[in-house]
């Protein structure tokens, strides 16, 4: 839905921008009331140029560029791309990283929760109980044997009270 | 009276009949489950003559670019060559590499689609010297 309306802000030449930065980047946004530039993979003519202010050099190549445009080097076809955009689409692309920056922030936090529960362990837990104590479950198995608990399919059934030990 | 009735009601029912609103089917690429259908060439040729106005202007090359690039598939070479020549027109080099590039991306992971585009594409971009992105190397970044 957000990315429809994204969509249609870009098809729009009244150029409400959907900002997806906030606040911070002021500056460089500019007036938002006049058509403005992005890069998008869905939008590959933005509403205006990148280069708003044009060198003389770089007037003089745009009126060569409406002679024919074999007699443009590759450099000034380069040269004439930069100024009306400003990423290619293999720049847009290009991959970020911040799949590390994802990955390695989860680690550092997993691993934080980790002290903080190693100190719940030794400032929070309440005393230990004493059953389970090694010694006090091997007492407690005790009597449940003699008590004889669940003693066909169950506890009991499984010692040998002949020998001693478990079957 | 009651004849009366009958007449106004059958005239009531003729008259809504009348008002159902006309659904056209020449809005691209719209399924409507009644309605005619366009033809893949419907599409196509009426891009081709979208682009080929002669006094287009450069709104309109955007926009109609972005429209197209919206769409769930590749434009076919003679609507692209249409586009570059009303690149041509509007003396806009970049948009026309631009438009290049848009098509390689369209295609997606079906990386023989662009080749084939370049391919039948190639009479033109000589006759009006339009570079491929690859030739710029703006296609690596």
């Amino acid at each position: 839905m957000l990315l429809s309306r994204r969509g249609l802000a870009a098809f729009s030449s009244s150029s409400v921008k959907m900002a997806s930065h906030g606040h911070g980047d002021v500056t460089e946004q500019g007036d938002m009331s006049v058509p403005m530039y992005w890069d998008r993979l869905d939008t590959p003519l933005p509403d205006k140029p990148y280069q708003d202010t044009l060198s003389d050099a770089d007037k003089s190549l745009k009126q060569k560029e409406k002679g024919p445009w074999n007699h443009l080097s590759k450099e000034e076809k380069l040269a004439l791309y930069r100024m009306t955009f400003k990423e290619s689409f293999a720049e847009m692309k290009k991959p970020t990283g911040e799949w590390k920056t994802v990955v390695g922030g989860i680690f550092f936090f997993i691993g934080f929760t980790g002290l903080v529960v190693l100190w719940q362990r030794y400032y929070v837990y309440p005393p230990h109980p004493r059953t389970l104590d090694d010694e006090w479950k091997a007492k407690q198995v005790k009597r449940m044997l003699d008590m004889r608990m669940n003693p066909v399919e169950g506890f009991s059934a499984k010692w040998d009270y002949e020998k001693g030990q478990w079957k | 009276m009651f004849r009366a009735a009958l007449r106004v009601s059958v005239s009531g029912a003729r008259s809504l009949t009348r008002a159902r609103p006309q659904y056209t089917a020449s809005v691209a690429a719209r399924s409507y489950s009644h309605g005619k259908q366009e033809t893949d060439e419907e599409f196509d040729a009426r891009w081709v003559t979208y682009f080929s106005k002669p006094d287009i202007d450069a709104w309109e090359l955007r926009k109609g670019m972005n429209t197209l690039i919206g769409y769930d598939l590749v434009p076919e070479p003679k609507i692209l060559e249409a586009a570059l020549k009303a690149c041509r027109r509007l003396d806009d080099l970049a948009s026309a590499i631009r438009i290049l590039e848009a098509v390689k991306n369209k295609a997606g992971p079906h990386k023989e689609i662009y080749p084939y585009v370049i391919q039948e594409l190639l009479p033109t971009l000589s006759e009006l010297g339009i570079p491929t992105p690859e030739e710029l190397g703006i296609d690596k970044a």
